[in-house]
Formats: structure tokens, sequence, C-alpha cells
């Protein structure tokens, strides 16, 4: 399978995150910024109706995935029906090589690309740009990140780790801006004209999707900078690249579906652009390219299946009390905060089995998520995976074996509590508070043992045997 | 009414005034305590850190030790929490079943089976409450902020209902501290940093009291409150009802 290059650090997000705190400001800025987020979904989701459609998300995404190969077919008959070419990848190498195949054929060497997480889980941009090919990504953020040759920190705003006079650096560098120009409106302008000539001039475009509509065999696009609208209209071609779970059964499921997507992502009524593409144009060619890339295999497997459900919307990173606080690039994957914690295992169990263990469990997630993912179920699932296949964090199996047979009996319980008191009454507290001590060395205090435990103290008392 | 009290491994060794307080508690609102259950640990520690075999043993005895009983009251709403909702995925039998349909935590125990949501008593501080998340999310013993909802619920009702209290609001009521059990120590960066963040957020309203029905965060916050040398004092619950209710 194949995974986006690049974006797998190999270190643990405890390290990643350790070093992200390195700069209490920063990090305390970066938690500000999502917490500012997840405040403006919970006003924009203030609404009576907003746990029923929340229901009414899970079930249509319910629906959808258990009739998975059929409403794909439907979806390609009536695609293919509209003129629209449907190809199918089995995984990213295949989806590279079909897309790379549309741009060969019609000789096309400047492409420009709108916001799409199917296309960096794939690796799209560096395979293409190895093959000769020059892609600009023309979301803002997104383009703020390529600029900077860094991955999105989050899905739904890949720049939230940019500060302004940072970009302004970044745009004076790459785009030629004045020297120290830090207004918004400035900087944005700048990179409107910018990426106004890379998406007139781009031989195609490509854009991901919001959804597959089965009924309609159309494509739904959401955005609020309306660059997918120019990306898709422009040049002669525009390719799709959806991953499988994109598809709903009908246009009505969209009614929803759009409601969860703008209110929970960004809190916005609805997305500033949403562009509905059944066709193409008169002497065009439109491409969507259908990517499985691991979903059937999640489909298959019962306690996993409704990640499927996952409509990227972000809410759960910004709740996150974790990820706001770790940063994006700790997760060590293309999809970070809970949500990633819970697709990256069934994507490499080797390379991330770790990553269950960056949460909590404190359950926000599970309740801001519009479509009623039950992410912390599934974070304790992973982890009893993980366990299973001996893949526990570093010293976990160790620790955890001894404590579980201390804790299975009253007597060895109450005889290893006694020494544990002895050790600390003796011992100095420095050498138990040493330098590597994960409790203390943050900035806790060690926990005291009480001189009688309440058991001690019950049998003294008469109370107890 | 006869009930078992179940007190946590941690709380037993590190937070004994908690256990005390709580037999006190419930003898004062007309229980006969029973002090039989005498079970270490519910099995939580290791479930939740992936080592589910490791967890068997634990759980597996708590379950017993819960058999006789009809009421098993836990001063913990993590531990609570777990034992309804995970407990019998590895204690798959009857007496499993049984344990997580008997246990409650102690503010739920109070309001519900014994029928007193209100407690009369004067505790003349500012308080800053502090549910735990799985007693918020978990066991839904108080409304959660992204759900729209008021932090209210039975822990919330008992402190508004005693004289002299004064609950302060906080900036973000219900941000998890960052225990979490193996997460304190696995990632224990972040954990702290959550913990401080809480702290500072309960010191900007001038509370002198921080209370929380969960032991395993006060066990993490205290912890950090003695690194800072702060003066604010951490109260499990239980012990802030008896020393009010006296």
């Amino acid at each position: 399978m194949s995974g986006a290059p690049g974006i797998s650090t190999g270190r643990s997000h405890a390290t990643v995150a350790a070093e992200f705190q390195h700069d209490a400001a920063r990090a305390r800025w970066h938690d500000e910024s999502l917490w500012f987020m997840r405040q403006k979904r919970d006003r924009a989701t203030d609404l009576p109706a907003w746990e029923s459609l929340r229901t009414a998300g899970a079930a249509l995404k319910a629906h959808a995935m258990s009739r998975l190969a059929e409403l794909l077919e439907e979806f390609e008959a009536r695609a293919t029906a509209n003129g629209v070419q449907v190809h199918w990848a089995r995984d990213g190498a295949e989806h590279n090589a079909i897309v790379l195949g549309i741009l060969r054929t019609a000789g096309v060497t400047r492409v420009s690309k709108s916001k799409s997480m199917l296309t960096e889980e794939c690796g799209l941009n560096p395979f293409l740009e190895a093959q000769g090919i020059e892609v600009v990504d023309t979301d803002l953020g997104e383009r703020i990140v390529q600029l900077a040759k860094e991955p999105p920190s989050h899905i739904v705003i890949p720049a939230i780790h940019w500060k302004r006079a940072e970009i302004g650096e970044l745009f004076h560098r790459t785009l030629g801006t004045p020297a120290g120009e830090t207004s918004p409106e400035a900087l944005a302008a700048a990179a409107r004209v910018h990426l106004r000539d890379a998406l007139l001039n781009a031989g195609a475009g490509i854009t991901g999707a919001n959804a597959l509509v089965a009924e309609t065999g159309g494509v739904v696009v959401c955005t609020n900078e309306g660059n997918a609208d120019l990306g898709m209209h422009s040049p002669p071609i525009q390719i799709h690249c959806a991953g499988i779970e994109k598809i709903v059964a009908t246009r009505d499921d969209l009614g929803v579906l759009l409601r969860l997507l703008a209110r929970s992502g960004t809190g916005q009524p609805v997305t500033s652009y949403t562009t509905h593409v059944t066709a193409p144009r008169l002497g065009t060619a439109m491409h969507v390219v259908l990517v499985d890339n691991g979903r059937s295999a999640r489909l298959a497997d019962a306690t996993m299946r409704s990640a499927l459900h996952c409509i990227r919307c972000g809410a759960c990173l910004n709740t996150c009390p974790v990820y706001r606080r770790s940063g994006g690039y700790s997760y060590g994957h293309v999809v970070q905060g809970p949500i990633g914690a819970i697709l990256a295992p069934a994507v490499d169990l080797d390379a991330h089995a770790e990553l269950p263990f960056a949460s909590t469990l404190c359950g926000s997630c599970a309740d801001v998520c519009p479509v009623r993912i039950d992410i912390p179920a599934q974070l304790l699932a992973w982890r009893a995976r993980a366990g299973a296949a001996r893949k526990l964090p570093r010293g976990y199996a160790l620790v955890f074996g001894v404590l579980g047979r201390v804790l299975a009996g009253r007597a060895r319980f109450a005889f290893a509590a006694r020494w544990a008191r002895r050790v600390q009454r003796w011992l100095p507290a420095s050498w138990i508070a040493w330098r590597r001590n994960p409790w203390t060395r943050p900035g806790r205090a060690l926990p005291v043992i009480a001189d009688e435990s309440f058991r001690e103290w019950a049998r003294r008392e008469g109370k107890s045997t | 009414m006869r009930v078992a009290l179940a007190v946590p491994c941690y709380v037993d060794q590190f937070r004994p005034q908690a256990a005390r307080a709580t037999l006190a508690l419930l003898e004062r609102l007309g229980c006969e305590v029973s002090l039989a259950f005498d079970a270490p640990c519910c099995g939580q520690p290791m479930f939740n850190a992936g080592a589910v075999a490791d967890a068997r043993g634990a759980a597996a005895a708590w379950a017993l030790s819960a058999r006789p009983f009809d009421a098993v009251v836990m001063p913990s709403g993590s531990c609570t929490h777990y034992v309804r909702h995970h407990l019998a995925e590895i204690v798959h039998d009857a007496v499993g079943a049984h344990a997580a349909k008997v246990t409650y935590e102690l503010c739920e125990f109070i309001a519900g089976p014994l029928g007193k949501p209100q407690l009369t008593g004067r505790f003349p501080h500012r308080v800053a409450m502090h549910l735990g998340c799985h007693a918020q999310r978990g066991l839904r013993l108080g409304g959660a902020s992204e759900l729209h909802q008021p932090l209210d619920g039975p822990m919330h009702a008992l402190l508004a209902g005693l004289d002299g209290l004064t609950l302060v609001p906080l900036d973000r009521p219900d941000e998890c501290c960052g225990f979490g059990g193996s997460f304190a120590v696995g990632e224990p960066d972040v954990s702290v940093v959550m913990g401080r963040d809480k702290l500072a957020d309960v010191a900007a309203q001038h509370a002198d009291v921080l209370v929380s029905s969960d032991p395993s965060c006060l066990l993490h916050l205290d912890a950090i409150a003695v690194y800072q040398r702060a003066t604010m004092r951490t109260m499990h619950i239980a012990e802030l009802l008896e020393e009010a209710t006296r």
C-alpha cells in the first residue's frame, strides 16, 4: 500500500509532541487558534436539529457503506453515460499511474490542483514532480505549505501552524512580495495573482471530491476560495480523485452531508463554493479516479468499519486537547488528530501502532463527530490489537504485565504496596524522581504513598477483616 | 440501604482520605456500608494500555467481589465507567455482567438510588469543579460543551446545593486535565501542559478549592500543583461533601 512519502517521521508521537512544546508560547498560540475554531463550530452547530442531523449523517453513511459495491457501479454507469471517464485504482501507486497516464496522453506538463487529502495520501505531488510535471496547489493554505516544502499539518487548515509574519517572509522569498509585508489583504492579493496565473495556464486541473452521488454520477466539491472551480473550468482536462468511501446514494443525502461538513469543519452554515459537476464541458475531458487503498479491507473489519464514514471535516482535530498541544506533524500521517490515530494503524500497524496511545480518551472527538464515529472505542480497540501483536509503546508490556499481576489479588497488592512505601521512605527522593522519570521530569511532584492505606485503617478500626 | 464500598487501588494507597470520607458520608446518609469488597483493582490501567490479557486477573477478581452485592459504590468516575462499559468484554460470564449492572459512581449513587439530589451542608469557599472526562462523556454525569449542554449533573447539583459555596465558571469547563492513565507517563510533556492549563484556568477564577469526582485526575493535578507550590486546595468530592455535612 502506498503511504505518503516524507510524512512519517519514524519518531514517536510523544517525542515530536515534546519538541512542539519546547516553544511554549507558540504551542499555546496553536492551542488557542484551534480552540477558536472549536468555538466557531459550537456556535454554528447550536441548532435545534443538530443532533438529529448527526444521526441522519451517520445513517446515510452507514447505508452507503452497506451497499458500497452496488452504489459505486451505479455511479460508474451514470457518470459514463454523462460522458465522464471513470477509472479504478486498487492503491496509491495505481492511482498515481492513472493520473500520470491521463496527463502524458494529453502532453500536459503543468497541473493546478485544489485541496485533496486523497492525493496527499497517495503522494501524488512528489510522484508527478519526479516525472517532470509541475504541480501547483491552489488552496491558499496548501500553497503556503507547498512553497515551504512541508506537508499539511491539518486536513482542513493545512497551514494552521504558520504565523502571518512568517507567511509574509515566505511570500517575500518565493513570490517577491515587499519585505516586511504582513497584512492579510496584501498577502492574499499577491497569492491571488500568483495562483490565477497557475490556474489559467495549467494543462489540467486536479481536484478531490467531498461526495460522489450514485444517483446522478455527479461529483461534489466544496471550497471557500473558489480555486477548485477555476481549476475545473479553465483547462481542457479535469481530473477528480476520490476515495471510494465518498459515495452517497442520492442527491438528497447532500442536504444533510453538506450542512454537517461546513458547520463542523469551519463553523460556517455552508461552504462558500459548493459545486456539483456531472459532465465535462463541451470539447473537454472529465475523469474520475476511484481509489480503494485499504478502504475495502476496513469495510470487512466490523470493529473499525465506521471510520469509513469520516467526511474529513477536521472537527475532531480542533476539539482534541492533545492535537491542539502537539501539532499535526506529531502524528506522522496524512490525516492527523483522533481520526488519524484510528486510520493510520490500518494502513501500517508497524509504523503507527503507538498513535492510538496519543489520546487521553476524553471522548470529545466522538461528541463533535458529525457522523458519530465512536473514535475513543476504536482507539481502545487499536490499543488492544497493538497489545495482541506485541507492538505496545516501549516499556508498556513490562510495566503493565507486572502491574496486572500485582493488582490481581488482595494479598499481593498489600505486599507490594508495603514494599513500595518502604522504598519511598528510605530511598532519597532524588533517586525516585530521577532525571528520566516520566512522571516527574516535565514538572510533577512525586505522589506520596500514605502512611496507612485505607484497608489498613479499616482493619485497625475493626471495620473490616 | 446496604452497599459495598469499592476502593480503587490508587485511592487505597495515595488518597485513603477520599475512601474514608466516602465511607463516612455514605453512613451519614443512612447506608449500611460493607467493607467486604476486597479486590484491589478493576483492571482498567492494563485494559486501557492495550495490555488486555494482563487486565483479566484483576477484572475477574473485581467482578467476583461485586457478586454478593446489589449496589457497589466507587469514588471514581473513571473506574465506574470502565466497569460499566468495558469489564464485561474481558469477564464474559454472568459475574461480569452483574458487576457492570450494580456499580455506581458516588455522586450518581447519592442522587439516584439514594434519592438525595441535594444535601444540607455548608462550604463557604470559591470552588472550581472538574468532572473527569469518563464521568462526563462516558457516564454522562454532566453535560458537554460540544453538545451545547450546561455542565450540570449530580455532582454539580450536590455542590450547588451547599450553603456558602460559590461555583466559579471556568474558561474551558470540560477540557481534559491530561491525566489519561498511561497517557500521563507515555506522553508526559503534553500531559503536564494540559494539567498546567487546567490549573491556570482555575487560578484565574481565584478559586480556593479545586474539586473532582475523579481521584486519578486529582493525583495528576495535585502533583503539578505541589510542584508549582500552588496554594489552592484540591479535594475529592467525597472529602468536600463529608466536610460540608458534618
